[in-house]
């Protein structure tokens, strides 16, 4: 790691989403220096756990391809994964950010060929399905990974599993002794986009998402129709492995809510109107698709795709928020309670499964910061002078969809781009 | 119509919510409600009322005074606070249900013959006497309520617990002529006169 060169007229972007991604490329292809500094073993971020985007209904693999391999492709970006940021000092021209970089215990000779894996026992929660399915202590994180390199997982170093992966390995490429290392990296400017993560659906107490089988938070859902992910690409019940035909959809779960998450998320109308396409597209006209809603929120151009939703008639949409869910014990459905605001008729709803579509709240926690930074109250990074030469991008500085979260990051990098052309007409 | 009630209608004529933001404890909420609903599906009672909270503060907002002032609905809420628990503006639902309840009792419009609210009447009237509820007589009035035959057969109904109470020593047959009272009986009236004084006051500016 000693070979990475970096100086004030580098720019450092921490997290690797799509948000970091696109500020990456944008800066490093008009020739600017860049080090990407990612915290998981790969980057592609959030989106690289999503089925289809809207409002195209495309899938993601088909960007994340075109941004890898324009990221391969560019010799001015370094990307570190398994690292995060511990300390950053300085200011606008002049950063010193001190990385940590965990131990992956294999080197840049692995194939992904996978025979690791195959003779690796432990298996353990994977996180790239939200601990829905289980993966190998030797992994690759998931098929789009970036870099294409197994992992092993901390959990079996010194047990006879590291062993077994190591002699398997054709290729030399597990080195048991890797250590935990520490980087002092120079930079001007810092593009942070460390993105989201999703609201606690547990601690929306009177939907009983920790007690109740069949109910499963939006991020899950998206989960169930990736043919590689945990149900095989199948729609189906937790408790029983049934097909859920008929589905409820919980707006705001966590969001709008003093309780919980002060702002609306944004994209999660628009997230539960796309899903209720993949419920039609698994069942036809067997979907039976129910959205509970305060108020449809698909902003300007999305109106569209809602207008579409509307129309299927296997979609309906109760204007309520749902009081409470309780397990019907007999066949394990979710029964919604609630009174529907249009006409104000009480209703008691059996559904074969319930999805809550959980708000997004910032990856970092507000004082978790390696620097001071201007925040706003849910703890997303302002835009503002007293930042310095760090500027947020994507879902670090909002709920944002994917659209508007590289726009952000185009104009983050634009910002990073000027602070280093600063540094480098005073440096001459 | 009382005096109060038609000055009240002439006051803010067609501006009911002015009216309830300015005479109805904790009423400036009520423009904060945004209709999810959730107070209304999470009332244990919710069934039984004519318009829920969130109707309610719909209606206000349309301007239906009689309609909302008139009604059991407020009535009919016993303070159990899961719809202020759980709803998403933090409206302080519970109170404005009471506010509602008060208000319209200080203009006289509120409805007649509406059980909880006889209850409050009865339950204030034996507090104020003494300063310290009394239970005897609490229950022989709430009894007897309902006419002299009715309140025989209620008393009968209820003198298991009666005597339950009696025994565990949380009914005394004392309390019958006279009853236990707080230690500065008239400071203690002297202080809720004053606190109708203000509030009369308040309600009159
Ligand atoms: C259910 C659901 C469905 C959605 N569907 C769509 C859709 O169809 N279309 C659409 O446009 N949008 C959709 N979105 C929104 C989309 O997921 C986001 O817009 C997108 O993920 C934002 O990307 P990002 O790079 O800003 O953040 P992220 O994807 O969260 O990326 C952040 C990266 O930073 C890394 N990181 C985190 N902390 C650190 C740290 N301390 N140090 C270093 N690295 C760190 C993470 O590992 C990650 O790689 C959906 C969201 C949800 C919840
Ligand atoms: S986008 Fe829709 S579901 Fe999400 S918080 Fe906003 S209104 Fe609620
Ligand atoms: S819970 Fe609050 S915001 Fe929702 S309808 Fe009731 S008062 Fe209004």
């Amino acid at each position: 790691m000693s070979d990475i060169v970096a100086t004030n007229q580098t720019i450092l972007v921490v997290g690797g989403g799509i948000s970091g991604m696109t500020a990456a490329l944008e800066a490093a292809e008009i020739g600017k220096q860049v080090i990407v500094i990612e915290k998981s073993p790969s980057i592609g971020g959030r989106v690289t756990r999503l089925y289809k985007y809207f409002p195209k209904l495309c899938f993601p693999t088909c960007g994340q391809e075109i941004n890898q391999r324009r990221m391969a492709a560019n010799p001015n970006i370094t990307v570190l994964t398994m690292a995060e940021v511990t300390d950053l000092q300085g200011d606008a021209g002049n950063y010193t950010a001190t990385v940590k970089i965990s131990p992956r215990y294999v080197n840049a000779n692995c194939t992904a060929c996978g025979d690791c894996a195959s003779v690796v026992e432990a298996e353990l929660d994977d996180p790239h399905n939200y601990n829905m399915s289980k993966h190998k202590g030797a992994y690759l994180p998931h098929n789009m990974a970036m870099p294409k390199r197994y992992v092993l997982a901390p959990e079996i170093i010194a047990t006879d599993d590291a062993e077994k992966a190591k002699a398997a390995c054709k290729f030399d490429a597990i080195d048991l002794d890797m250590q935990e290392e520490t980087l002092e990296l120079k930079a001007g400017a810092v593009v942070w986009a460390t993105g989201w993560r999703p609201f606690d659906a547990a601690k929306i107490q009177p939907y009983g998402y920790d007690r109740i089988d069949n109910v499963i938070s939006s991020v899950e859902f998206e989960r169930m129709m990736d043919p590689f992910g945990p149900t095989g690409g199948k729609l189906v019940r937790p408790s029983d492995g049934k097909e859920a035909k008929n589905i409820a959809f919980i707006q705001c779960a966590g969001s709008r809510d003093r309780n919980y998450l002060k702002h609306c998320s944004r994209i999660c109308c628009m997230a539960s109107l796309k899903q209720s396409t993949y419920v039609t597209e698994k069942f036809g006209d067997e979907a039976d698709v129910s959205i509970y809603y305060i108020d449809i929120r698909a902003i300007d151009r999305f109106d569209n795709f809602y207008q579409r939703v509307k129309e299927n008639p296997n979609v309906t949409f109760i204007k309520s928020k749902v009081a409470n869910i309780v397990e019907n014990k007999k066949n394990g459905n979710p029964v919604l309670n609630g009174v529907n605001v249009e006409g104000y008729h009480r209703y008691a709803n059996e559904h074969d499964m319930v999805v809550l579509a959980v708000g997004m709240q910032p990856s970092v926690d507000k004082n978790a910061f390696p620097i001071e930074l201007k925040l706003n109250d849910e703890g997303f990074i302002e835009s503002d002078e007293a930042n310095g030469g760090i500027f947020a991008a994507g879902c670090s500085a909002d709920a944002l969809d994917v659209n508007r979260a590289v726009q952000s990051a185009t104009a983050s990098a634009l910002k990073a781009i000027q602070v280093v052309n600063r540094v480098a007409q005073a440096e001459g | 119509m009382s005096n109060l009630n038609t000055g009240m209608v002439e006051k803010y004529r067609n501006n009911f919510l002015n009216e309830v933001e300015a005479n109805v404890e904790e009423g400036e909420w009520v423009k904060m409600c945004m209709q999810c609903g959730v107070c209304s599906g999470s009332c244990p009672l919710g069934p039984y009322w004519d318009h829920p909270p969130q109707e309610l503060f719909m209606m206000i907002r349309a301007g239906k005074r009689e309609e909302v002032l008139e009604s059991t609905s407020m009535w009919m809420c016993t303070s159990c606070y899961n719809c202020l628990v759980r709803c998403p503006r933090e409206l302080p639902i519970t109170h404005i249900m009471h506010g509602l309840a008060h208000y319209a009792t200080r203009l006289g419009i509120e409805p007649k013959g509406q059980p909880t609210r006889q209850f409050a009447q009865l339950f204030w009237d034996n507090l104020a006497k003494n300063g310290r509820v009394n239970e005897l007589w609490l229950g022989v009035n709430l009894y007897f309520m309902n006419g002299f035959v009715n309140g025989i057969k209620v008393a009968m109904g209820m003198a298991g617990i009666g005597l339950g109470m009696y025994k565990s020593g949380r009914l005394s047959i004392k309390e019958l002529i006279g009853g236990h009272t707080v230690k500065d009986k008239s400071g203690f009236k002297a202080m809720i006169k004053k606190a109708q004084e203000l509030e009369s006051a308040r309600v009159d500016k």
